[in-house]
């Protein structure tokens, strides 16, 4: 457990008292099947140093040459970011010592990256954000350095370190916002919607399985406050190891309640490195950037300029995806949902599935019905994630598709979805497996309709004298002698016709 | 028939009629080498079992009447900077003392293909670093022409073995003139083809914007032969040039400049050059003017700045690419008792892994690239490497060639300009321009300096991919020189 003696100011307070400033800077794994500079496979959990080369490796001699899929990538994420593509770039070398580097330089991008000046609209509140993209750019992930036998799993206090390099050169595109201004209160919910925004925009352009807890979408958050209304912006903090969409919402929100005390206290924010932790939410310092590398940038000699011919940037423009943002819009159109309707949906993370189910065949109202009702229900028992459910939106359209056919009433559906998630096999299977559908011979129907009326007597009455709310108690009746398998209006209906 | 007295050429055509086979061949240069090498010491691995049995697969396949390359059984000596699976690869440099390499460098692997017969690994300063192989951790190599004096360097290894009979052909890299400058001292064949033209994949790198693979001889047409087989596109070489090779074997043999344009480059001369290597150099260009070129001056106002300009540039790449030398994954490793830390343990390596050049290299790369100082001086390196391609531009613009002496002076004395940095640079004043530029350059023997009867070497230099052209001319020139002096200069020789 890591503990803080930060003085901090509530956060509404602090929020009374000074305007924050944020910026992000985002690291995404690309889904390359090669790496960077190599042919080695970028499968995730593969056997430590196992998926390596003389090139990802930096032996001597060996020499790196560009993924073309990986330059293609990147200039998709570009235009679907609004940004300009260079005609003409190079990759640079940031040199410094690690042992997980194996080069002991790292190449990059510097004063030459491929995408720049975009932009990124994000939806706090009733408002929509312009985030403004600085820049974009491509370069190679270092290897991961395992530190064992301290406490903390940091370097500090390990007894020694391994290091897996099958992560050395996958590729990796690094994309920077320009400060993002006047959020005010919003600022902590602003900064995890845009990575939640950004995170949807990749996915959909498929090029990356931006999972935050594999490491492939990494994030790094930076924060800085200025006393309200003064415009005058103190020094940054860079926060690290912000691993999840609540944390940076969560990281955000401490350093502007930390930095508030240290301003109120006459004090000076330091620039500098800081780490987030999961388990109390707080940062601590890193490295201070006063005794901050100089990478000594210097183009990559071993490699030849990158000049995305136009042509090949226009086909990669006319081939994108409809953003995420125009795909709710149309699909809230579509569906004829309110704003508040589809806010609901896109939070649950219910909006694929159910796109996916309405185009397995089922109603956009059934689909939605099912997945934020009963399916959400059973997510949130076993803490997991919609998607992760054991129940594909095909599935879900096929109950629906029994439901509406009359084959299943709403209780049957429920034990369909149980058996479903049990895992034992598709509805259809579970419908016959257990004879689960609802009695629709009408003969079968008739005779328990009229083994009810005879039972009793002065409820059929009633209904004869046309009291037909009544008919409640004999519906109830077949359903308890068909073992909840019939169709109650249906029912209903043969009921009323025999006592009409 | 004396085997390592025959030149490549010579000794492929010979092996193709079934006069003499690949394993006699091999085992004579490796009977040579064990006779003379304690005293050239051109070799820090000598490749004697895999030679032999990479000589009794050729003989079996010929036997089979398999059509093999031309230099299939041939001998080839190899600069330890390249990767070579099976053999260690040192660089000269004690950091990487004891590593096999997993893999063949690309032109290590097309020399295998070809049949040619590796004969071991050859000294040179450490890393490429420097101009007389007195760099080198495992002690210096010895001209055969005078055991006293260097053999030029960094590919000083390869220039003597060829120099000495223990090889017909080796193969080098030049930075700054690491093959023509030995080869003119050593009075025998050196090319720099043009940048890209042959693969850097798995040559450890010195400065990667510079480094270029090129063929040692004794004989134009041998080195042509070597050029043709190592040269050509590498897709793991991402500056490799994606075009046909030049067609160097067939402008060897034609030995034709009559109606060339030869333009002879006024900075190269003057102040600073040996007056016997001046007098050699202009007999040179009278006997190329006497076989039909048509030789005027050049000038090339920017090369004074060379120099300078390669000291920057060569130094801040190389601070870079030697940075991966950190004992973590290969090679030396000191001070890793379990009580230092990894940064420790890589200073430590460091420290005592490398020779006192590479550091000095290294920290002047390390300055040259820093913050606030980038601009005023590997910036400026770079606008100054500019000017000089438009000087070889302009230049080009008139003549077909370019001509100057390869090196200022002949052969030094070992230990003469170890203390004197900038003497020792001064060796690669001739040459330097052509690795800035990117261009093509080749050293031909032209005769022995008056004072110290040494050999002086003629560099012709030609454009980028116009490396048949450099054939041309120093085919020509081999020729008429060989009429004049009866022989061969190496057969003048002592040694």
């Amino acid at each position: 457990m890591t503990t803080t003696t930060e003085t901090l100011v509530p956060f509404t307070e602090a929020v009374q008292r000074y305007d924050p400033l944020i910026g992000l800077e985002t690291h995404v794994e690309l889904g390359t099947r090669t790496k960077m500079f190599c042919g080695c496979p970028t499968a995730f959990g593969a056997e430590p140093n196992s998926q390596v080369c003389p090139v990802c490796l930096g032996l001597p001699g060996s020499l790196p040459v560009v993924n073309r899929m990986a330059i293609e990538y990147t200039i998709r994420i570009g235009l679907a970011l609004n940004c300009s593509i260079a005609t003409w770039c190079r990759f640079a070398r940031k040199n410094y010592f690690y042992p997980d580097m194996p080069k002991n330089f790292q190449i990059s991008q510097y004063d030459e990256p491929l995408c720049t000046e975009g932009w990124l609209d994000v939806a706090v509140g009733e408002r929509t954000i312009r985030v403004g993209i600085e820049r974009v750019h491509l370069e190679e992930d270092t290897g991961k350095s395992l530190h064992v036998g301290g406490a903390t799993g940091r370097i500090q206090g390990a007894e020694y370190s391994l290091v897996d390099y099958n992560r050395a050169g996958i590729p990796l595109v690094e994309i920077v916002t320009k400060p993002i201004e006047g959020t005010g209160a919003d600022a902590p919910v602003a900064a995890r919607t845009y990575v939640t925004e950004l995170r949807d925009l990749l996915r959909s352009l498929g090029v990356s399985d931006v999972r935050m807890e594999e490491g492939s979408l990494r994030c790094d958050v930076n924060t800085s406050l200025a006393p309200r209304g003064s415009g005058r912006w103190g020094t940054r903090t860079e926060t690290k190891n912000v691993n999840s969409l609540r944390s940076v919402e969560r990281a955000v929100r401490f350093e502007i309640e930390r930095q508030a005390a240290v301003l109120d206290s006459g004090g000076r924010v330091i620039q500098e490195t800081r780490h987030f932790h999961e388990d109390t939410g707080t940062t601590t310092p890193g490295r201070s950037k006063e005794e901050a590398q100089d990478y000594r940038y210097f183009p990559e000699p071993d490699l030849v300029p990158v000049a995305p011919p136009a042509d090949w940037v226009e086909q990669i423009k006319a081939a994108l995806p409809e953003t995420p943002s125009a795909r709710r819009a149309r699909l809230q159109a579509e569906w004829d949902l309110s704003e508040a309707d589809m806010t609901a949906l896109h939070n649950a993370g219910a909006l694929d599935l159910v796109a996916e189910t309405v185009a397995a065949g089922a109603t956009p109202a059934d689909a939605r019905k099912w997945w934020l009702g009963e399916l959400a229900r059973r997510a949130n028992e076993a803490g997991t994630e919609l998607a992760d459910l054991a129940m594909t939106p095909a599935q879900v359209a096929r109950i629906t598709e029994l439901v509406s056919a009359g084959t299943l009433n709403d209780r049957l559906a429920r034990e369909v979805i149980d058996a479903v998630l049990a895992g034992q096999g598709t509805p259809d299977e579970v419908v016959e497996a257990r004879g689960l559908a609802v009695v629709s011979d009408e003969g079968e129907l008739t005779k328990a309709v009229d083994e009810a009326i005879a039972a009793n007597p002065v409820v059929a009455a009633k209904i004869r004298e046309g009291k037909t709310a009544a008919a409640g108690v004999l519906v109830g009746a077949v359903m308890k002698a068909t073992g909840s398998k019939a169709d109650a209006p249906r029912v209903r209906e043969l009921i009323l016709q025999r006592l009409g | 028939m004396e085997l390592t007295r025959m030149t490549a050429a010579e000794l492929s055509a010979a092996l193709a009629d079934g006069q003499v086979s690949a394993t006699e061949v091999t085992q004579a240069h490796l009977d040579r080498i064990a006779a003379v090498d304690d005293r050239v010491h051109a070799f820090l691995h000598i490749a004697a079992d895999s030679a032999l049995a990479q000589a009794a697969d050729v003989d079996k396949r010929r036997a089979t009447g398999e059509q093999l390359a031309p230099l299939a059984g041939v001998p080839v000596a190899v600069k330890d900077v390249f990767t070579t699976f099976g053999m260690p690869t040192t660089c000269g440099s004690r950091i990487l003392d004891g590593w096999h390499p997993p893999y063949d460098a690309t032109i290590t692997q097309r020399l295998k293909q070809a049949g040619a017969v590796i004969l071991g690994k050859t000294n040179m300063d450490e890393f490429a670093m420097g101009s007389s192989t007195e760099n080198s951790a495992f002690g210096p190599s010895h001209n055969p022409w005078d055991l006293d004096k260097v053999p030029g360097g960094s590919s000083g290894g390869s220039a003597a073995a060829v120099a000495a009979y223990e090889a017909p052909l080796a193969i080098g890299t030049d930075t700054g003139g690491s093959i023509r400058q030995p080869a003119a001292v050593c009075g025998i064949v050196g090319t720099k083809p043009t940048y890209g033209g042959s693969s850097r994949y798995g040559v450890v790198a010195f400065a990667s914007s510079l480094d270029t693979p090129g063929p040692f001889g004794r004989t134009v047409l041998d080195a042509a032969l070597l050029h043709e087989a190592i040269s050509g596109h590498d897709p793991m070489d991402s500056t490799s040039i994606d075009a046909p090779v030049p067609p160097v074997v067939a402008a060897a043999r034609e030995a034709d400049v009559s109606g060339m344009r030869i333009g002879v480059v006024t900075e190269l001369s003057g102040d600073g050059y040996q007056p016997g290597v001046l007098s050699r150099f202009a007999e040179a260009v009278e006997v190329l003017e006497s076989l039909g070129a048509k030789v005027t001056e050049v000038s090339c106002p920017h090369f004074k700045y060379a120099l300078p300009a390669y000291y920057l540039i060569a130094p801040s790449e190389a601070s870079s690419n030697l940075a991966r030398f950190d004992a973590m994954r290969y090679g030396l490793r000191v001070g890793d008792d379990g009580t230092r830390d990894a940064e420790e343990v890589m200073a430590l390596t460091r420290e005592v892994g490398f020779g006192a050049e590479v550091k000095r290299r290294i920290i002047l790369g390390t300055y040259a690239l820093s913050s606030g100082y980038y601009d005023a001086y590997y910036g400026k390196a770079q606008q100054v490497r500019t000017l000089i391609i438009r000087d070889f531009d302009a230049a080009f613009g008139q003549v077909d060639v370019l001509v100057s002496p390869a090196t200022p002076t002949t052969a030094f004395g070992i230990g003469e300009r170890a203390d004197d940095p900038m003497a020792m640079y001064l060796a690669d004043l001739c040459t330097i321009p052509s690795d800035l530029a990117g261009n093509a350059a080749i050293s031909v023997p032209c005769g022995l300096a008056a004072e110290d009867g040494l050999p002086v070497g003629l560099q012709v230099m030609a454009p980028a991919l116009a490396d048949d052209r450099l054939y041309r001319v120093a085919a020509a020139a081999e020729a008429a020189f060989t009429d004049r002096w009866g022989q061969p200069l190496l057969a003048s020789a002592k040694g």
